[in-house]
């Protein structure tokens, strides 16, 4: 397996160096996805997750920090260059309506991908776009339709057919299936994965619906306060999550089961996420984690590796042996 | 004891298309301190039930009419909107997804909350105050009497939310509805927010009607669950029996289409195909028919009756699913 994508010590701050108010939405973020892998990127509201997800496309500029795709750095090269290679990076979004043009029927906003890079000219492009739509389950009808006219599952599964348009490597799924109920949901789940397969995508999967990470993701990582704070693969951290704020994440989502939630024993964190302009010393968890210590508001806590690519930054792991 | 008594409930819209029957013959009890969940889809009618009880469906365009309607043995239907202005607030309480859109965002959240007690309680000056402060406290807002002068944008979204649960609460009703109360909430915020209702409507009684599309906090919070479908209760049943023997294809659809963060069923989701159908045209035979994966020949023929499955469970569905457990 080769390695598609590189982010090294990512930093994306908000606002002037210095100023009061400044936010470092993300916060050194390190890390690193496999081709045709899925990374499921989780936290709450204001982690820093979709930062993080702009700035890999350079949709927001990285303060400091390397964007390796392919091994070139996004960050260095210039606009052309990274015109060029948007090609192969794509997004799509929660609001699949907002991200559609209302005035352009659909065949347009997908050929409009292909004419700006200049693929399928001429006769060719009606039916390269047929072929785009009937590759994520949309007939030929909808070539002349308008956005108003789609339903929510139909926008989402236009906007991934634009997105597709231009043969990306990479896709950044913001909150795509957030907003769908979950009948829905689960059409768009499996279509992103039967595409992975079928294309050999690579997918970097925001979302703060834990269950649906653990569904389509390979790893995952963990983030609070810009900052990763736990990382490892499906299976690691859904059966022996480490951090405390990973535990106590994973305890609060409901399971559709009466008899599981009866039993289950949640950690009802206290209060609300701290001011990001102005976070805890230390661990940026410690105000609301449970087993916080005095040390913890004094120094950062280091990355524990604990074996299988898994670790997490938490000093309550000092001394825990990796395993095999 | 009954609480409230639903049957036969119907709630019209007028289009110019035509007739949108949001609602289509809604009928169901509940019980002084349970707590019901009404699950199902965008546009399955459960707001809009919600909304019929509490009468705040407008009129025009909307039509509600129901062969009974009972809160407390009296007929909602017929109250004036003067008596059941004194109802809602006092003995019928809601709260909605949005708190930011319930909350006048150019009033301190204490005249927010003065208000309500104001109105139905008569209570005024210092003791208002005091209760206030009583209430935000109940709720876990910290340093509360400091916070009744700041307003709703310098809350987060899980303070305003537990504003709305104060004010909501504030006049002991006996009857509190959320409509996807938790939805817009973090995780972490959703489980301190639930924790919430349930202990303050576990002490106080309070009967609660729980709307949401989120299986999984219904199966955590609720006693019974009604499944709704194209604007009808398609199953009912104690929390265990419905989530253990689900009997509806519709049921059986929503539950192999949720994914489980405790990994049951992680290879392959299993979608509902097809959307809702359209509540303008009439409709004869099962509204899930053409979605349904489990459909029988009898399905074609006759619109399906309910079917006692016994301990209160029932489903309107032709297809024997007794023996099926969850299709995983």
């Amino acid at each position: 397996m080769s390695t598609l994508l590189e982010i090294e010590d990512l930093e994306v701050q908000f606002g002037r160096p210095g100023a009061p108010g400044t936010v470092k939405a993300v916060d050194g973020v390190t890390f690193s996805v496999e081709k045709g892998k899925t990374l499921g990127l989780v936290g709450e509201s204001g982690c820093g997750k979709s930062t993080t997800g702009y700035a890999i496309l350079q949709l927001v500029r990285a303060t400091s920090g390397r964007v390796l795709f392919g091994g070139t750095d996004l960050c260095q090269i210039g606009k052309r260059d990274l015109r060029r290679l948007r090609r192969k990076m794509q997004i799509i979004f929660q609001d699949a309506h907002a991200s559609l043009n209302p005035r352009m029927p659909i065949g347009d906003l997908i050929g409009e991908a292909l004419d700006i890079h200049g693929l399928y000219r001429g006769k060719a492009r009606a039916g390269r776009i047929r072929e785009l739509l009937d590759m994520v389950g949309l007939s030929g009808h909808f070539f002349e339709r308008y956005p108003h006219e789609l339903s929510g599952g139909q926008a989402q599964r236009v906007a991934i057919c634009r997105a597709l348009a231009v043969e990306p490597e990479l896709i950044i799924c913001d909150e795509p299936v957030s907003a769908l109920d979950v009948s829905i949901q689960a059409q768009i789940v499996n279509l992103l994965q039967d595409l992975q397969e079928r294309l050999g995508l690579t997918y970097i999967f925001i979302s703060h619906d834990l269950s649906v990470v653990r569904h389509i993701s390979d790893r995952v990582a963990v983030m609070y306060l810009g900052k990763i704070v736990e990382m490892a693969s499906k299976e690691e951290i859904y059966t022996a999550p480490a951090h405390p704020y990973t535990k106590s994440l994973m305890s609060a989502v409901p399971v559709p089961d009466p008899d599981i939630e009866s039993q289950r024993q949640r950690i009802i964190l206290k209060g609300d996420l701290p001011n990001p302009a102005n976070p805890p010393s230390g661990c940026r968890f410690r105000t609301r984690c449970p087993v916080a210590v005095a040390e913890c508001a004094a120094i950062e806590p280091p990355q524990y590796p604990l074996g299988g690519g898994h670790w997490a930054k938490c000093i309550c792991l000092k001394g825990v042996p990796a395993h095999a | 004891m009954t609480l409230l008594r639903v049957r036969n409930l119907r709630t019209r819209f007028a289009t110019d298309r035509g007739d949108v029957r949001a609602v289509n013959g809604v009928s169901f009890d509940l019980a002084e301190g349970e707590i019901l969940g009404l699950v199902g889809e965008s546009g399955s009618g459960k707001s809009v039930t919600a909304m019929s009880i509490m009468r705040l469906v407008p009129e025009p365009p909307g039509h509600v009419a129901a062969d009974s309607l009972a809160f407390d043995g009296r007929e909602l239907l017929q109250l004036s909107e003067a008596q059941m202005r004194e109802e809602r607030g006092s003995s019928m309480a809601m709260v909605f997804q949005d708190p930011m859109r319930s909350l006048n965002p150019v009033l301190t959240i204490g005249r927010q909350i003065l208000e309500v007690l104001r109105r139905h309680q008569k209570l005024d000056g210092p003791a208002a105050k005091r209760r206030a402060i009583e209430l935000l406290e109940t709720v876990g807002i910290p340093s509360a009497e400091k916070r009744l002068g700041a307003y709703p944008h310098q809350f987060s979204g899980g303070m305003r939310q537990r504003v709305m649960i104060a004010i909501a609460l504030s006049c002991n009703p006996r009857l509190l509805i959320a409509d996807e109360a938790t939805t817009a909430l973090d995780v972490t915020i959703q489980a301190q927010i639930i924790d919430l209702v349930k202990r303050l409507t576990r002490e106080r009684g309070t009967s609660v009607i729980w709307i949401s599309h989120d299986l999984g906090v219904v199966a955590g919070l609720c006693d019974r669950v009604n499944v709704m479908y194209a604007g009808n209760v398609v199953e009912s049943g104690p929390i265990r029996e419905l989530f253990h023997r689900p009997s509806h294809g519709y049921t059986l659809g929503l539950m192999g289409s949720t994914p489980r963060v405790d990994g049951v069923g992680v290879r392959r989701l299993t979608p509902i195909e097809g959307v809702p159908p359209n509540l303008i045209e009439p409709i004869k035979l099962c509204p899930f028919l053409p979605r349904c994966r489990v459909s029988v020949p009898a399905c074609q023929a006759t619109p399906p009756e309910r079917r006692d499955l016994g301990g209160g469970h029932w489903a309107a569905c032709l297809a024997d699913l007794a023996p099926r457990s969850v299709a995983r």
